[in-house]
């Protein structure tokens, strides 16, 4: 079963009079172990087609599936506990939760579900925090981090709650090059040997090469 | 809720000046409230001791015992009413007292009575007191001989009574005889003959209607105006403007705890829009934030009261006893509630913002 399903989804903003058109009759299918690369210009709908994947925007037309759930047809607080529990979002700005510690802010979906036991979380996170080479962070608030430390906070943040589908927007444009690669490599890592699906949106052509597949957008339309 | 609670912990700086500020309005609630009860406690003891239901006034007098006159005769004709099991004379002489080792005079208010007052026993032998405890600070000992009026009449204190003031006059109990002796010396164009009380308190027969009687009484003497005890209490000089200017005083503090916890949360909760949405798109639910926010307000509101109260009782205990502050429980109990009313309604004006927070917005489109 593929990870996620766009079925002839269109979006549309109103601005004033206009329509803007973010996403034109946009078809994609994402296998459950594939990681696909959204390449596109500033504006092109990368954002809005990751937001509409991850259940935070509904389309204006069309079907989203996502693990053989049609999300399209859920209420609000399905599409909160889907949010929780079915992907793992690492936004392009990171926004850690201030007041908590790298290791708290990786629990913190878990704490948000309520269930299952502690312990098993924070081991969890624990071993998040080693692969991510977060180890001795783990006690820091983000204020005390680096922006490269920070962002792999974030996606462990994302892959605590073990996700079937990842989406990762713009993950290095904040960072340098170098810094950016190291991130990537992570990301890819992580996703890989957990098997599961990731969609990670980049206008730096340079990082396609971290992905199985490569798909472009421009002016919302998708192109292979 | 483990969130608000570990943000509490871990930003207290960022909550503290609001904690500060609502601690000081609970000292300010609990000391005006003080005042207020302690005003009305050492104001209206001695009638609020009564047992008997109504009190009889002189038509003339408009409701001032210092002012009013019941002849023995009128007397006569209230016992015969219908539903007046007993009657109960009384008078009161506002005084100075000397008392034996100090320079300063103690407020005093010498009252004669027959009986039937709660916490105070049958009158005592002519000469002689049942003081208020209160008259304690100002050196009265039980065994003392004090000095009362401008003829300085002895009376001596024979034991203590409590609560039982009169504006703010330390209560001295004593026989009919004793008090129209202090009146007339004290005053003399207020003296009264014997058995003349100003004022004759009523006490009904079972099953009797308090108003039905106080009526029939006025009916009978023509010449009286007869009213319950609470309306006695509240007809005693000052007590009703005392009642309405502190109540607006304590509201507008109310009000003032609501609008500071209203302001912070709405200032913290707009700072806090970008996370909280980030929180939403990862799976909070907006009754999971909402409740953070109320866990919040609750316990900035529970610590901001314990401090407010701890500083209020030790400002009572540092207060010289002239002022009259009674912090009581049922008061601590009132102004507990209302700032918890107060933080909670402030706090829920941040509600809707967070409900509308939009999860989309963590991503950077959306509005
Ligand atoms: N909330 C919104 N209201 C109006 N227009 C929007 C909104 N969000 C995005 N857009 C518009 O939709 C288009 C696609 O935006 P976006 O998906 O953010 O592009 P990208 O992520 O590729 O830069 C842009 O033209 C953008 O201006
Ligand atoms: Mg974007």
């Amino acid at each position: 079963m593929p990870a996620l399903q766009l079925r002839n989804v269109r979006k549309t903003y109103q601005s004033g009079d206009s329509e803007i058109v973010a996403l034109d009759h946009a078809n994609l299918e994402v296998p459950d172990d594939e990681i696909l690369a959204l390449i596109g210009p500033s504006g092109s709908g990368k954002t809005t087609l990751l937001s509409i994947a991850g259940g935070l925007l509904s389309p204006s037309e069309g079907n989203v599936v996502v693990g053989g759930h049609d999300i399209t047809e859920y209420s609000a607080k399905d599409l909160t506990r889907f949010r929780r529990e079915e992907v793992g979002f690492v936004f392009q700005t990171v926004n850690l939760v201030p007041f908590l510690t790298a290791r708290e802010n990786i629990m913190v979906a878990a704490e948000l579900a309520g269930r299952g036991s502690e312990k098993a979380a924070r081991a969890r996170a624990d071993q998040l925090l080693e692969e991510l080479g977060l180890a001795r962070r783990a006690d820091n608030l983000p204020a005390q981090l680096s922006g490269g430390e920070r962002q792999r906070v974030a996606i462990g943040r994302a892959l605590m709650n073990e996700p079937k589908l990842i989406l990762v927007d713009e993950p290095t444009s904040a960072l340098d090059t170098k810094l950016g690669n190291q991130v990537m490599e992570l990301i890819v890592g992580e996703v890989k040997s957990r098997k599961t699906a990731a969609i990670i949106v980049t206008h730096d052509t340079r990082m396609v090469h971290y992905a199985d597949r490569t798909v472009s957008i421009t002016d919302g339309v998708l192109a292979a | 809720m483990r969130l608000a609670l570990r943000e509490l912990r871990r930003s207290k700086r960022r909550f503290t000046p609001t904690m500060v500020a609502l601690s000081l309005l609970v000292v300010l609630l609990l000391m005006l409230g003080g005042l207020l009860d302690g005003l009305y406690i050492g104001s209206t003891g001695a009638l609020r001791a009564q047992k008997s239901e109504l009190v009889v006034f002189d038509a003339s007098a408009r409701e001032s015992t210092l002012r009013s006159r019941i002849e023995p005769a009128t007397r006569a004709t209230i016992e015969d009413v219908d539903g007046v099991a007993a009657t109960y004379g009384f008078g009161i002489a506002l005084v100075g007292a000397e008392v034996p080792g100090e320079t300063d005079l103690a407020d005093a208010a010498v009252i004669g009575y027959e009986g039937n007052v709660d916490g105070v026993p049958a009158p005592p032998e002519p000469g002689t007191a049942w003081a208020d405890k209160s008259l304690e600070a100002s050196g009265v000992a039980v065994g003392d001989t004090i000095r009362v009026g401008p003829t300085r009449i002895p009376l001596e204190v024979v034991g203590w009574v409590e609560d039982t003031n009169y504006l703010q006059q330390g209560g001295l109990w004593v026989e009919p005889d004793t008090w129209r002796e202090v009146l007339a010396e004290s005053r003399p164009g207020a003296a009264v003959g014997d058995d003349v009380f100003q004022n004759v308190w009523v006490a009904l027969a079972d099953g009797a209607d308090a108003d039905t009687v106080a009526a029939a009484i006025d009916d009978a003497t023509g010449t009286t105006e007869t009213i319950t005890r609470d309306a006695a209490v509240l007809a005693l000089p000052g007590i009703k403007e005392q009642n309405s200017i502190f109540t607006q005083i304590i509201a507008v503090t109310f009000l003032v705890a609501g609008l500071v916890v209203a302001l912070f949360f709405a200032l913290l909760t707009l700072e806090r829009t970008p996370m909280l949405g980030v929180l939403k798109a990862v799976g909070a639910s907006s009754r999971q934030l909402v409740g953070s926010l109320l866990t919040q307000t609750l316990v900035v509101t529970a610590i901001a009261y314990l401090i407010g109260a701890l500083v209020a009782l030790g400002l009572d205990a540092v207060i010289p006893p002239e002022v009259p502050i009674a912090i009581t429980s049922s008061r601590a109990v009132f102004v507990a509630v209302g700032v918890f009313v107060a933080a909670a309604i402030g706090g829920a004006i941040s509600l809707r913002r967070i409900i509308r927070i939009d999860p989309a917005s963590a991503i950077g489109t959306g509005t």
